[in-house]
């Protein structure tokens, strides 16, 4: 048996393995580098005076008190920042007449939302600056307060920003007829022998990461370090010198460990921009830390739409096509990709159904709220929902099962690639045998069985069952299509590999992890095209002087974008070592052949030399090929050519207690198909995490105002965020089919179980009482909700409406007597 | 200021506190003992959970003068010196975290409910770490994560391998085999 021979057969691929993480050993240990960690010799603390006022012009700062403070050492309003501090950035100009009003980080004559900064305090200590907080008096006039999207757009609506001419920043149309990409809507409406209309509300979400943001700048000479709780250091570090005027190169950003994200850090944010300024202007160190409430107040919000969904289709279930009304929340400003998220939503209304004929109408709306962005999902779970609860709907109206409907209209496997009326080509799957096998993951005839009995013997507690049978588009993106949608960049990904002389590896990503388990995945995807130890691959990111070029971490892009970098980058090296091999074996590199990490000359047993003794003769140079560069290590930018769509079927079991309204889920059953897998492990915990998020969705999470403006979910006493007696046990699996569009085979899972399940949930507990005469229940699905449609009709209404209190039935001495009819709905906090 | 002497991860320390000093600010800025950390201002998400001789508790309800005179144990002290605490190693063995911040937490509180509880059941895992808030997980490992710990530290050799006998295990040095409770169809 040969060298080579032995080696091979030793290594079986790692990817595939369920590898524990190498991110784990400094995380259970508390050796971890969170940002607010971070302590420099003269740091100072900045803390941010924030509008207690969802609109109002400012009359006055008077920061007289709060400079004489102790041991504060400056304070800065907007009148003092205005002629540096620039415009936050929108990235993404949906429209070509898109209004953008400008963000200003701190404000300056006008306050839009509750939260918004006003001024900041500077002091040497965290204490010293918020004690200060409270000595700025600022003076704030009045102005209406425009919360209700409807009434935003209505003849003579108060505005959001009086320089600008109403409150639509833009109004969005794809239409498959006039694209090309699908026939006439309208005929197809106008001939349809059912359509079913319906409007659906999208509440607001927080994407509420367990690691509040924090921020740390150190000036050294005209160069400034950024430590960011950030998922995005790289776009960071270039919007940053766009909107202050620093030059890029003077500038470096590093995302140290990140505690998740979701979509909530990928941003570039007030608080960063003020941060830099102040350091700036100071020539000092400075941080600032949020606190939960300042988080759940400032930092962006998710979701927020209302849909109006009609659906055409003939009586045998045929579907005939799908037009969607959206208004989508803006809140106050436009930030990174803003008006963006409902537009990435726009081509997957059609999920996994045939549709001829598709028109899509967005409306982006400002109202004096946080601003939204993207949030685990960011368009995809809106649309997600809208289409699998309107295909229930259409099953009810047509006497269908709604599986049976939704077989009836899906791609089928033989049918991929498959080019939807959106313009979208699927990529692979089988849709049928996803739902089978999750059918026989929840035991589901046993279920409709017992879901039977309950409704003959009247049993108070009804049984429902819910499905969510969904694809999702993976990988942003395609730069050319980013480009057609007139969004700012591009949309590839870069790495590099560093051989270094003790054979040890190097990979510099990109991709900026913050919980995704990079290092672990990267390895083995590394290991098994360089043919060396897992344990000897170290992977660097989240620092753009460590890692120079990158797009980062957000829409289920990193593997499936930032993975690929990384192994052509180690194709490349092969290549490389291959011409030192073949000059150090003195053979042809024709005949040479690469296993198990070593090159041998063919049918020439013992000949073996490995990639990583390469790399030491590489760092000699003694005995090199003649004309080439001593160095094989390699970089690789990839630029996918199209999305992957990886899909699943989500099966919900849901218990409806029809006397208290209390929901439970009962069981909870999915099959993803996210295409190879490189870590089972990561994988299934993606789809845990996802999941935990759009359930949550469905049950318990929703950021409410009341009728002046106030965020009342503005701790996590009132903001849901699911606890473990919260969730039920999820029963997962998978079936695999390869992205044919890049060489891992991977369709990207961060966002799925995100996206497909908060239908599932809303459709089982309507299954549990639609023969009560329930026909829809607004999320989130709180007891309240549940009861009100099933003993009094409605789809169980606002929880906080106009003139009330978000608490409502729950008096307290403040909202004794100011409870309104409506307002007697919350009593189920 | 009042003075205050704490003993932390084994360390006696001597200080001024302000009287208003919560004891998770005093322990990651004035001890440096960052490893635990703050999630919230509520006391709903457990991340700051620290043990009060020897009794888990939510750091940022603590005063720092309250635990004068009293022992602290914090994430940073749990695994003895290389060797892992087998509630640190089974949140590694199982994928019980992603991001990892509120990990600590996790951990602490779990330490604490199997102190209480040495088998308890899924239920009893998801009611006794009610008060940690996990945004990434979903707690489904998490759970695994609690009971494989909980079968380790009875002694029930079938759960784990590398027991040391005094309740600490060695970490893995490489870990290969897929996770018993993975299942991937091809």
């Amino acid at each position: 048996m040969t060298a080579v021979e032995e080696r091979a057969e030793a290594a079986a691929p790692e990817v595939g393995k369920a590898r524990r993480r190498k991110e784990d050993a400094r995380l259970i240990t508390g050796r971890t580098q969170w940002t607010d960690n971070l302590v420099l010799p003269g740091m100072l603390h900045l803390a941010v005076v924030r509008s207690p006022v969802a609109h109002a012009r400012i009359a006055s700062v008077d920061v007289t008190a709060a400079r004489e403070a102790p041991n504060v050492v400056a304070v800065f309003t907007g009148a003092d920042l205005a002629e540096e501090q620039g415009s936050l950035p929108c990235a993404w100009p949906v429209t070509p007449d898109m209004v953008n009003p400008g963000h200003p980080s701190v404000a300056v004559d006008r306050v839009n939302h509750v939260g918004e900064a006003v001024a900041v305090v500077v002091a040497r200590s965290r204490v010293a600056a918020q004690d200060a907080l409270e000595l700025v008096d600022v003076d704030y006039e009045p102005l209406p307060v425009v919360l209700d999207m409807e009434a935003a757009l209505a003849d003579g609506a108060a505005r959001v920003h009086d320089h600008i001419d109403s409150n639509r920043s833009f109004h969005f149309v794809f239409d498959a007829g006039e694209m090309g990409t699908g026939s006439a809507t309208d005929q197809a409406f106008d001939d349809a022998e059912v359509v079913v209309s319906r409007r659906f509300v999208q509440q607001r979400l927080i994407p509420a990461f367990m690691e509040p943001r924090a921020v740390v700048v150190q000036p050294q000479g005209d160069n400034y370090t950024m430590w960011s709780s950030t998922q995005v250091p790289h776009i960071l570090r270039l919007m940053l010198a766009m909107v202050t005027g620093t030059p890029e190169h003077k500038l470096r950003v590093i995302a140290p460990d990140v505690g998740g994200g979701f979509g909530g850090k990928l941003q570039v944010t007030p608080e960063e921009v003020l941060t830099f300024l102040v350091a700036r202007r100071l020539g000092k160190p400075v941080k600032w830390a949020e606190n939960r409430s300042e988080s759940l107040m400032s930092a962006h919000h998710g979701r927020d739409q209302i849909q109006y969904i009609d659906i055409a289709s003939d009586r045998q279930g045929n579907v005939k096509g799908l037009r969607c009304r959206i208004l989508a929340d803006m809140g106050a400003y436009l930030r990174l990709v803003t008006p963006g998220v409902p537009i990435l939503g726009a081509f997957m209304f059609l999920g996994i159904y045939k549709f001829p004929a598709y028109r899509f109408e967005c409306d982006g709306v400002f109202t004096n709220k946080t601003p939204t962005d993207a949030y685990r999902g960011a368009g995809r779970p809106e649309a997600t929902f809208a289409v699998e609860r309107i295909m229930d709907e259409l099953a009810v109206e047509l006497g269908m099962d709604p599986l049976e409907l939704r077989r009836k209209n899906w791609i089928n496997a033989d049918e991929f690639p498959f080019t939807t009326a959106a313009g979208l080509e699927y990529d692979s799957g089988d849709y049928d045998a996803a739902t089978r096998e999750a059918l026989q993951l929840i035991g589901y005839d046993e279920l409709r069985e017992e879901q039977r009995r309950r409704r003959e013997s009247g049993d108070p507690v009804q049984l429902g069952i819910g499905f969510s049978t969904f694809t999702e588009m993976c990988g942003l993106a395609p730069s050319r299509v980013l480009g057609s949608l007139s969004y700012g960049a591009g949309g590839w990904e870069h790495a590099a590999i560093r051989m270094l002389p003790t054979g040890k590896v190097e990979v510099v990503t990109g991709a900026s992890a913050h919980g995704q388990g990079h290092e672990t995945a990267w390895s083995q995807l590394v290991a098994d095209r360089l043919g060396v130890p897992f344990e000897d691959i170290e992977v660097l990111h989240g620092d753009t002087s460590v890692a120079p070029r990158g797009l980062d971490t957000y829409g289920s892009r990193s593997l499936v974008v930032g993975g690929v970098a990384v192994v052509n980058a180690a194709e490349k090296v092969v290549a490389k070592a291959r011409r030192v091999a073949a000059h150090l074996l003195e053979a042809s590199e024709e005949d040479l052949e690469f296993s198990g990490g070593s090159f041998g000359v063919r049918g020439t047993p013992g000949t073996g030399i490995s990639i990583q003794e390469i790399a030491l003769a590489t760092f000699a140079a003694h005995n090199f090929p003649e004309g080439m560069e001593p160095s094989i290590d390699a970089e690789a930018t990839f630029d996918p050519e199209n999305f992957s769509f990886p899909h699943g079927t989500h099966i919900c079991a849901m218990e409806v207690d029809t006397e208290t309204g209390f929901v439970k889920i009962r069981k909870y059953a999915c099959v993803d198909d996210v295409g190879t897998i490189v870590n089972p492990l990561i994988v299934e915990g993606q789809v845990h995490g996802g999941l935990a998020q759009g359930i949550a969705q469905a049950l318990y999470e929703e950021a409410v105002y009341d009728e002046d403006g106030n965020l009342t979910t503005g701790t996590f006493v009132d903001y849901l965020v699911p606890s473990a007696a919260d969730l039920p046990h999820f029963d997962t699996g998978n079936t695999v089919h390869a992205a044919p569009g890049n060489p891992i085979g991977a369709k990207g899972v961060g966002e799925a179980g995100c996206i497909a399940s908060t239908p599932a949930v809303v459709n089982a507990a309507l299954d549990a009482v639609r023969h009560l005469g329930v026909t829809d229940i607004r999320m989130p699905l709180t007891p309240e909700r549940v009861w009100r449609p099933i003993h009094q009709g409605g789809d169980g209404g606002d929880r906080a409406p106009a003139g009330s209190n978000a608490y409502g039935g729950a008096q307290t001495e403040t909202t004794t007597g100011v409870s309104t009819e409506a307002s007697a709905l919350g009593g189920d906090r | 200021m009042t003075p205050i002497t704490v003993r932390v991860d084994g360390a006696a320390y001597t200080d001024d506190v302000e009287p208003r000093t919560l004891l998770v600010h005093y322990l990651r800025e004035q001890l440096g003992k960052v490893g635990t950390v703050v999630g919230c201002d509520t006391s709903n998400c457990g991340a700051c959970t620290v043990h009060l001789d020897g009794e888990a508790v939510k750091s940022c309800t603590v005063l720092a003068v309250q635990a004068d005179g009293c022992e602290v144990t914090t994430i940073e002290g749990v695994a003895r010196g290389a060797v892992l605490h087998p509630v640190q190693k089974a949140f590694h063995e199982m994928h019980g975290l992603q991001c990892g911040y509120c990990t600590p937490g996790m951990i602490m509180a779990s330490i604490d409910l199997l102190k209480d509880n040495p088998d308890p059941s899924e239920d009893e895992v998801r009611e006794g770490i009610e008060g940690n808030l996990c945004r990434c997980t979903g707690y489904q490992n998490i759970v695994r994560a609690v009971q494989h710990a909980a079968a380790e530290m009875r002694g029930d050799t079938s759960a784990s391998n590398g027991h040391s006998g005094n309740g600490h295990v060695r970490p893995a040095v490489v870990d290969t085999a897929a996770a018993p409770h993975v299942a991937v169809q091809a």
